[in-house]
């Protein structure tokens, strides 16, 4: 297990609301390996936002990591996330993980231009000679394909949405982490500007060495960048495999039906799949198999009992007690 | 029968939304207590009208449980007269001057055009004069004892602010998609008005009006301070104050509670008004009204 | 109520889209050189550029552009909704904003406008069937409160929120994005009308959602003979839901390809179409991971400030000539069967071939 990059284990997150507790994330188990992408793929309200926040610590200061672990590797050594002090954690999130969040408009501060971000960012950890920091930010910039020139020089406002969102993504990389989460990198953004972010993430991952989560409702991204995805529902991890598992042989009911669900382009008009029922609440999500009401799989076992997520194949892994009857 | 139930229903949801904010219900149980004090308590309490030389500026005794003022008039029992015509005062003036406020604000929105530059320009105009020695001069020459005259007066003189920050709020809702949707249905313009567009606007109405009434309750208070303004019978926590503050009540230890029991009347009223406006909001917000 | 036909013959513009001879119908919406110009402090805004074009009766029509393209602009100003600043707006073959009073609001009605964002397009105050309920009774549609109830009830059954009952008194808040968006459809549907026109209906709602969504409306469409103008950013949507239909994509405030959907998206001609198609990504690893792309020359989106000359996708066009691009709008022509493409270079080979 040498080159594994994070693990976490048995994850529970809770926080309060109104009407009661909003399980978000419950019993969350999965790995990462270095130099992998993988992809957590769900819809809103599946709790898919409040794991990419907790992976990070960066959950609201309402919200409670009931129990599990998350471990991140590096070099032989390895940190357990959830027993580290606020210095510690102000290190490690920017070092060893960064997360970028959806909405990149928000994220740069909007009276600085992008060079004293880049300065600030490697100030607060210790990085003081500005200029290899500048050196660092124009090699990165290149990498995002933005002119290091313009870009460094210009303000949040000047860039457009697609460029902001590459901006943070190589600041994200000036610390070298060896993780990289990305909430919904591309959403909201034109289709061209979503395709050279695509490119970018590409070849960043050709260039350089880090592990990239992101977190999408969007297949189509898991399908162009993934080496692994994940289908969250209701806050578990359903279904786990290879990219070309789950697209081309899924074992859980719901990562069909939203395989199904997603129109395509290219090819013939092929009917869609609608999924009945609307999305499970995660304050009260029901009882046994959270996907039970909506399945067209359903015994009373579903209603009563909550599928492990277990082995269905070489390196693929569903929660689902009829997995065998999933056919795609 | 149903009817009834219905207002009952109606009723408890209300109060029940009022004490769903605790400051909001703190802010309402105090203005009960005003209207109790001013309206219930003077059936109860006679109007303390008899000169006492012997007993002026008495402390607070178990006959006079807040003392006597300059005359000798038992201070409890002119706090109690004294609220009346400030509470019906300060409710006129914000009535009268949210009702102009929407209308002209509304108006001006809606139209736009130059029905719009025409009521900014005006507002803007009236935002321009000195409101408080206006009003000065015009107690020198009317004889402002009238409850009605007065609060209209008062009301003049704010709606400018109020009808600013109606347009303001008009504008931004009628900008709304179900604004849109309703005009697409050909619905009439007193439709989006009045069903579309005002019940998302009550909360900030009500608000409105409560701080209306905490600048009317302001207002008058200076005026009658500065003797600009007087009532036929002296019961006004303004009065009181007045008084005791020319007659020199402030300059004996015993006579503290003569200005500030109308003081702190005052004070309390305003406060709870203002708390009062926090349990608003959850009264005129759709989403609490059913509980999610 | 019929346009003089010698009018429309006369009408020679190669920018016009004018109706096949072949359908010597009237359009049911007809866009005639539209254009719509918003001030903006001061500066100019031209959202639409005239923009022609002309809707059957039945008929669905996608309008496909990125952000900033006119589509929405477009899509209000064939509601009713926005004055064009430049041309008509013609319904049933009568400009719009040349009726009566009468004529208008049986145009308004029959042309009814389904916004993007549930969460903005019902209003919170009311209760599903208040929301419903007002256009039935301000229009007469019916009598009173008790026949108000019955409709509200068919038309939530028609989109699919059964039981009925259980919505009748909901609050929007208490509904689910899929939810609200089809009390907006069934909202447009109390008043009968011949044109739907949806902005993006199902792009706030989750993948699982918009399926059923889509479905619904495609009922719609069947059932009721509902002509459609479909707003999407998302071609996948727009083949999914106008597949026997037409689509025109729109950049930059002009309509640069418009054709039969199949055509469209197998054999789009437009560089920007292609690029457009090339670069979407697919839920499929193995078709969106060996897709030929079309690269762009910049990844720059000009604003709407200030629009290139000329062919305004020029400055991102792999077929840029230069000379000719960058000097005249070139006009939306014919080239080929039921298709106009805005386009210098696909012109002149559509022409070289032709000869």
């Amino acid at each position: 297990m040498s080159d594994l990059a994070l693990l976490v284990e048995d994850l529970w997150v809770e926080y309060p609301a109104r009407r009661g507790v909003v399980k978000a994330v419950r019993g969350v188990t999965f790995e990462v390996h270095r130099g992998e992408t993988l992809a957590l793929i769900g819809e809103s309200g599946s709790g898919k936002t409040t794991l990419g926040l907790a992976l990070v610590r960066l959950l609201p200061k309402a919200a409670r990591i009931k129990r599990g672990r998350i471990m991140y590797y590096r070099n032989g050594t390895s940190q357990d996330i959830l027993a580290l002090n606020a210095e510690e954690l102000r290190r490690f999130r920017w070092q060893e993980c960064a997360m970028v969040f959806q909405g990149a408009q928000n994220a740069l501060n909007p009276v600085l231009r992008i060079e004293a971000q880049f300065l600030d960012t490697a100030r607060a950890h210790g990085l003081s000679d500005a200029n290899a920091v500048r050196e660092r930010a124009v090699e990165l910039l290149k990498m995002v394909q933005l002119d290091p020139q313009r870009v460094l020089h210009s303000f949040p406002h000047e860039l457009s949405g697609g460029m902001r969102q590459r901006v943070l993504i190589a600041l994200g990389l000036l610390l070298q982490p060896q993780v990289i989460i990305l909430d919904e990198p591309t959403t909201a953004l034109d289709i061209l500007t979503q395709r050279s972010i695509i490119e970018v993430l590409r070849r960043l991952r050709a260039q350089l060495d880090f592990s990239l989560i992101f977190i999408s409702h969007d297949l189509s991204l898991a399908a162009e960048l993934a080496d692994r995805v994940a289908t969250v529902y209701a806050g578990a991890i359903v279904e786990i495999g290879s990219v070309y598992d789950i697209f081309e042989r899924p074992r859980h009911p719901y990562t069909l039906a939203l395989t199904r669900s997603v129109p395509t382009v290219t090819g013939d008009m092929h009917p869609l799949a609608s999924i009945p029922g609307s999305p499970p609440d995660l304050i009260a999500p029901p009882l046994g198999c959270a996907f039970h009401p909506r399945c067209p799989l359903a015994t009373d076992q579903c209603k009563r009992e909550e599928p492990p997520l277990e082995r269905v194949g070489k390196e693929q892994m569903a929660a689902c007690w009829h997995w065998r009857e999933v056919n795609p | 029968m149903t009817i009834a139930r219905g207002i009952i229903h109606w009723f408890r949801q209300t109060l029940g939304l009022i004490a769903r904010n605790k400051v909001g219900f703190l802010g309402f149980v105090g203005l009960l207590f005003f209207i109790v004090l001013a309206f219930v308590m003077p059936l109860f309490v006679p109007l303390d009208k008899t000169s006492r030389v012997d007993k002026i500026y008495s402390p607070p005794s178990a006959e006079h449980i807040l003392g006597t003022d300059f005359q000798g008039r038992d201070i409890f029992s002119l706090v109690v007269h004294g609220g009346r015509d400030v509470i019906v005062i300060a409710f006129l003036t914000g009535a009268i001057s949210t009702l102009i406020a929407v209308v002209l604000g509304s108006t001006s929105a809606l139209l736009g055009g130059a029905v719009d530059s025409a009521i900014m320009a005006a507002a803007d105009f009236w935002l321009a004069i000195p409101t408080f020695p206006l009003l000065a001069v015009l107690a020198t020459q009317i004889k402002l004892n009238d409850v009605w005259l007065l609060s209209l007066i008062l009301a003049l003189l704010s709606w400018a602010t109020l009808t600013r920050a109606i347009r303001s709020q008009v504008l931004s809702l009628r900008q709304r998609d179900y604004v849109e949707a309703a005009r697409s249905l050909g619905m009439s313009n007193g439709h989006i008005i009045f069903k579309e567009i005002m019940p998302n606007m009550m909360s900030y109405i009500a608000i409105s009006l409560v701080f209306a009434m905490t600048a009317a309750v302001y207002a008058q208070g200076g005026l009658v301070f500065l003797g600009l303004l007087s009532f036929s019978d002296n019961n006004s926590w303004a009065v009181t104050i007045q008084l005791a503050w020319t007659r020199g009540a402030i300059f004996f230890k015993d006579s503290f509670l003569n200005i500030m029991a109308p003081v702190i009347a005052i004070a309390l009223f305003q406060l709870s008004l203002v708390l009062f406006t926090r349990s608003l909001e959850e009264v005129f917000n759709p989403r609490l009204r059913t509980g999610v | 109520m019929m346009a003089d036909p010698s009018l429309r013959a006369g009408d020679t513009s190669p920018n016009g889209d004018r109706p096949n001879a072949a359908e010597p119908s009237t359009p049911i919406i007809e866009l005639d050189h539209v254009s719509r110009v918003f001030e903006q402090r001061r500066r100019r805004v031209k959202a639409v550029d005239d923009v022609s074009l002309a809707i059957q009766e039945g008929e669905v029509v996608c309008l496909v552009g990125e952000s900033g393209c006119g589509k929405t602009t477009t899509g209000k100003m064939i509601a009713g909704l926005i004055h064009p600043s430049a041309g008509e707006i013609r319904y049933a073959g009568r400009d719009i904003w040349a009726m009566g009073k009468a004529e208008f609001q049986r145009y308004r009605l029959a042309v009814q406008l389904i916004h993007q964002d549930p969460y903005a397009s019902l209003n919170p105050a009311h209760t599903v069937y208040g929301i419903m309920s007002a256009p039935l009774l301000q229009h007469g549609i019916a009598a009173n409160h008790r026949q108000a109830r019955e409709r509200v009830r068919d038309l939530l059954s028609t989109v699919d929120l059964t039981p009925p009952d259980d919505f009748l008194d909901k609050y929007p808040h208490q509904l689910s994005g899929g939810q609200r968006q089809r009390v907006s459809v069934a909202r447009a549907l109390t008043v009968s009308p011949k044109v739907i026109v949806a902005d993006e209906a199902v792009s706030m709602v989750d993948v699982s959602i918009r399926v059923s969504l889509l479905n619904m409306l495609t009922r719609l469409k069947r059932d009721l003979g509902v002509t459609f103008v479909f707003i999407t950013h998302d071609l996948a949507v727009a083949k999914h839901f106008a597949w026997e239909g037409r689509i025109a994509v729109m950049y930059l405030g002009r309509i640069i390809e418009v054709g039969r959907t199949p055509q469209v998206i197998n054999h789009p001609q437009h560089p920007y179409t292609r690029a457009l198609l090339s670069a979407i990504p697919e839920a499929d690893p193995r078709i969106t991971r060996t897709k030929e792309r079309l690269q762009l020359r910049s990844l720059d989106i000009p604003s709407l400030l200030n629009i290139p000359s000329g062919c305004s996708f020029h400055p991102r066009c792999p077929w840029f000539e230069e000379g000719l691009c960058e000097v005249s709008v070139p006009p939306l022509a014919d080239v080929g069967a039921d298709m106009r493409v805005a386009c210098h270079v696909v012109a002149r080979e559509r022409a070289k071939e032709a000869a």
